[in-house]
């Protein structure tokens, strides 16, 4: 995408990948699920009581809920990723607060033993996390380390006969850390490298068990997900077996990342769930509420804000299942979609809630309603595992990464012109083209049915307007764009943007080509989308381009910034002078 | 003396889903609509399951009749805690035609073939409310009946049944071989969990066609027409109680 290009084999067409099988047994499990969260479970029991009902709690262990994704054989349900999400949508529709306590446990507390545990570490801990009589925890973030996770200061000191490490430390605000009996902790080792002989400081994650030495503080009070147990968790010299060591020595940092990133679509099918909810709440309202006589639904007001509400829940739906089919399909290269995922999904799930709880109006706003506990449970959605400003940076550098990469070769190329004429002479004319403003040849007409064609076009010139930015901002920057965070913001922005497009392009189309019931709806849907990113993605592409007024407008917010900082505060004198 | 009970369960289209009549009025649309046990046999499955409990019972066979998707149906009560299934493999375009007595003599057929002594049945299915299939299968057996049981407990060779009956509660002994059918304050039925769903994917689930049991299936009943229930028509207001009794005496009311 960065470059201009668009590998269609990894959104067109849009991904099955359940089998029949695989699809029925999935469908005999939602009906159960959702059962369960609307007669067992009490989400505003659960919020006021600040954890999960007890009742509600052995009825999720019964249910199975927190093995989903652990292999039959080893006690759990063996769902791939796509089964996974379409449950989870069900949690997310009903109890966010419920839905981290699994996915704190299953999403990242035992996944680093799914992705890289021995087959002792599985068959040893695998039966109990699955019957929920173990609970699991991930242990990263720490007093003084949260986004730059690299920084963590637990230490793990191995002992002289190799057999165990000595783990110190403390962790913050970890979810389940109160109720875990298995924690994922990441602590600095100290490594030796076998060739060199020299010695280095790397993280190396470890599966710790709840026992001496490990102690943890009361429940954190929080603003929303009071359900779900927070606390923080102590390590004073545990001892550790060597054969815990999950993804080998000084590995830790890559298990983290990589934990998380399998993660994150998850929040994204969660989220949509959520959305669903929220969308049938307002319906249910505007359909039944009459003001100045007519239903409310009957107001082009509120018309827009259920259709923008339709349009997000469908963005966001359209990302997660593509994700997850891509994840089963087998790809390893999706953390740049899942990033988008995470993000656009919390920040489009809460602006859907926001508006549900205008258009009830005071309704909304009372405790009584249910909606306030949703909106406070999703603010940390764009806070965990990642904040959003981290993941935008995260994202337009993985982008910027290969793009230059790219360029580079066409660099080296122009060195030496003779070895690889071709090329040059290809280059060379598609961005000549885009300088004339016509199109690089680029079409999606293949892959995108006819209906679409015109939303397809504006995906298509977007992203061209998009890679040549890019390079441009490249050759601009060098490497020195790794500290432009005002321009890696806006290119973030874009890249999610484009996305969605292409997204809901792919599954618009494919519902159109099979025809079903509701293609025309989604056909309008993916309308409203690319009508409105598209020219959203040019205005800020124009302002990142040299003269487009960016440079000036990051000079003024920088310098507030500063003035602010200086100042303990707001800086303008009052209007009234004291 | 351990029993063997059958369990009847029927799919019938979701009791939430509204349904909607065919345009040829010769029934009701039935495709891409979601479908579910019938909410009186999830109740007989449920009291089957808890007598196995108790060790009253020692097998659960359950039994659907219709077309392959019945089999969905069956493998929630295998997963309720059913032992084994029967499909009685209708073709959607004669289960159309298939009422309450076709399936009672199936079930009858059934119970003597897998020479079981307690026949469990909802009371009714909540699409066709008719009511009848237990009561013609007892007959059919010959065996005494316990219908609209609120409370069943087995006591040696009989059942004590509490029924639900017009103003009370009636509460008889019948002796076993029986007939029973749910009511519904017999129990809460249960949801399947996920494991026991992954579970009844390998309990048995036999195919047999209703000749293979000696069962003429034929109907004898024609449906002439299926209708909408007539709409509401909106009322007026009147201003006045002598308006009133005027429109009244207009519609022939007074």
């Amino acid at each position: 995408m960065f470059s201009g290009q668009l590998h269609t084999d990894q959104v067109f067409p849009y991904p099955s990948v359940l089998s029949e099988e695989q699809s029925q047994f999935l469908s005999e499990l939602i009906d159960p699920v959702s059962r369960f969260f609307q007669e067992v479970n009490d989400p505003a029991l659960n919020d006021s009581l600040e954890k999960v009902d007890d009742k509600t709690m052995s009825g999720l262990k019964e249910l199975g809920a927190f093995g989903l994704q652990i292999p039959t054989e080893l006690g759990g349900m063996g769902l791939n990723n796509t089964q996974y999400a379409r449950l989870v949508e069900i949690v997310g529709l009903h109890d966010l607060g419920v839905g981290i306590t699994l996915g704190a446990h299953q999403s990242i507390g035992f996944k680093g033993i799914l992705l890289y545990g021995t087959p002792e570490q599985k068959s040893k801990y695998f039966p109990h996390l699955a019957s929920g009589e173990t609970i699991a925890a991930f242990c990263l973030t720490e007093p003084s380390s949260g986004s730059d996770a690299a920084s963590i200061r637990t230490t793990a000191k191995k002992s002289v006969c190799g057999r165990y490490y000595t783990l110190s430390g403390s962790k913050l605000w970890i979810s389940n850390g109160g109720i875990a009996d298995l924690f994922t902790v990441f602590a600095k080792t100290t490594v030796t490298d076998p060739a060199s002989g020299e010695t280095k400081e790397k993280i190396t994650a470890f599966i710790v068990d709840r026992g001496e030495g490990v102690s943890h503080g009361p429940p954190d009070k929080k603003l929303g997900i009071r359900a779900s147990n927070t606390a923080s968790v102590h390590f004073d010299d545990v001892r550790v077996p060597a054969e815990n060591v999950l993804g080998g020595e000084g590995n830790g940092f890559k298990v983290a990342m990589n934990i998380l990133n399998n993660g994150r679509f998850g929040m994204a099918a969660a989220l949509s769930g959520t959305m669903k909810g929220m969308i049938q709440r307002a319906v249910d309202h505007t359909a039944n509420r009459v003001q100045f006589g007519n239903k409310l639904s009957h107001y082009g007001g509120i018309q827009e804000k259920l259709a923008r509400m339709a349009v997000l829940q469908y963005v966001t739906e359209s990302m997660a299942y593509m994700i997850s089919a891509n994840m089963d399909a087998g790809s390893k290269d999706f953390q740049i979609e899942a990033a988008i995922s995470k993000i656009f999904g919390s920040e489009a799930a809460w602006s859907v809630t926001d508006e549900c709880i205008q258009i009830l109006g005071g309704t909304g706003f009372m405790k009584d309603a249910g909606v306030e506990r949703v909106l406070r449970d999703l603010r940390i959605f764009r806070i965990f595992e990642g904040t959003n400003d981290i993941l935008r940076l995260f994202l337009a550098l993985q982008g910027l990464q290969s793009a230059g990469k790219e360029l580079k070769t066409l660099q080296k190329a122009l060195a030496q012109p003779l070895s690889n004429p071709g090329l040059l002479l290809r280059e060379g004319a598609k961005r000549a083209r885009r300088k004339a403003g016509l199109s690089t040849g680029l079409s999606l007409t293949p892959h995108v049915h006819p209906e679409l064609k015109r939303s397809a076009e504006l995906a298509v010139l977007a992203l061209e307007d998009f890679a040549g930015t890019v390079e441009e901002m490249l050759i601009k920057h060098g490497k020195n764009i790794i500290d432009e965070q005002f321009v890696l913001q806006r290119i973030a922005d874009c890249t999610i943007d484009l996305y969605a497009m292409i997204v809901v392009l792919s599954r618009s189309s494919r519902s159109l080509s099979e025809g079903l019931p509701t293609a025309l709806h989604e056909k309008i849907l993916s309308d409203i989308w690319c009508s409105e990113a598209s020219p959203r993605i040019h205005q800020t592409l124009n302002t990142l381009r040299s003269g487009g007024g960016g440079a000036a407008l990051y000079r003024n917010l920088r310098s507030v910034s500063a003035a602010l900082v200086e100042n303990g505060g707001v800086v303008a004198a009052h209007p009234l002078g004291f | 003396m351990a029993l063997r009970a059958m369990v009847g369960v029927k799919r019938v289209i979701d009791y939430a889903v509204k349904v909607r009549v065919k345009p040829d009025k010769t029934g009701v649309v039935t495709d891409g609509v979601k479908h579910s046990m019938n909410p009186f046999c999830e109740i007989a499955v449920e009291e089957a399951v808890r007598l196995k409990e108790k060790k009253v019972v020692s097998e659960i066979i359950v039994v659907s009749c219709g077309p392959q998707q019945c089999q969905e149906t069956i493998r929630t009560a295998l997963a309720m805690g059913a032992d084994r299934g029967i499909h009685v493999d209708v073709p959607a375009k004669d289960y159309e035609r298939l009422g309450p007595f076709q399936v009672s003599k199936i079930i009858a057929a059934l119970a003597k073939k897998e020479n079981v002594n307690l026949v469990l049945l909802g009371k009714q299915a909540i699409d066709d409310d008719c009511n009848q299939t237990g009561q013609m299968t007892a007959a059919l057996l010959d065996w005494p009946q316990g219908t609209f049981a609120s409370e069943v407990t087995v006591d040696g060779e009989s059942l004590t049944v509490v029924r639900e009956v017009d103003g009370g509660l009636e509460t008889i002994k019948v002796k076993l071989p029986a007939v029973v059918t749910a009511d519904l304050r017999l129990n809460e039925p249960r949801y399947a969990t996920l494991p026991n769903i992954m579970k009844a994917k390998k309990k048995k689930i036999e195919s047999v066609k209703p000749s293979d049991l000696g069962v003429d299936i034929s109907s004898r009943i024609q449906i002439l027409s299926v209708e909408d229930p007539p709409q509401r028509q909106a009322g007026v207001k009147v201003e006045t109680v002598e308006d009133l009794i005027s429109k009244l005496k207009e519609s022939g009311h007074v």
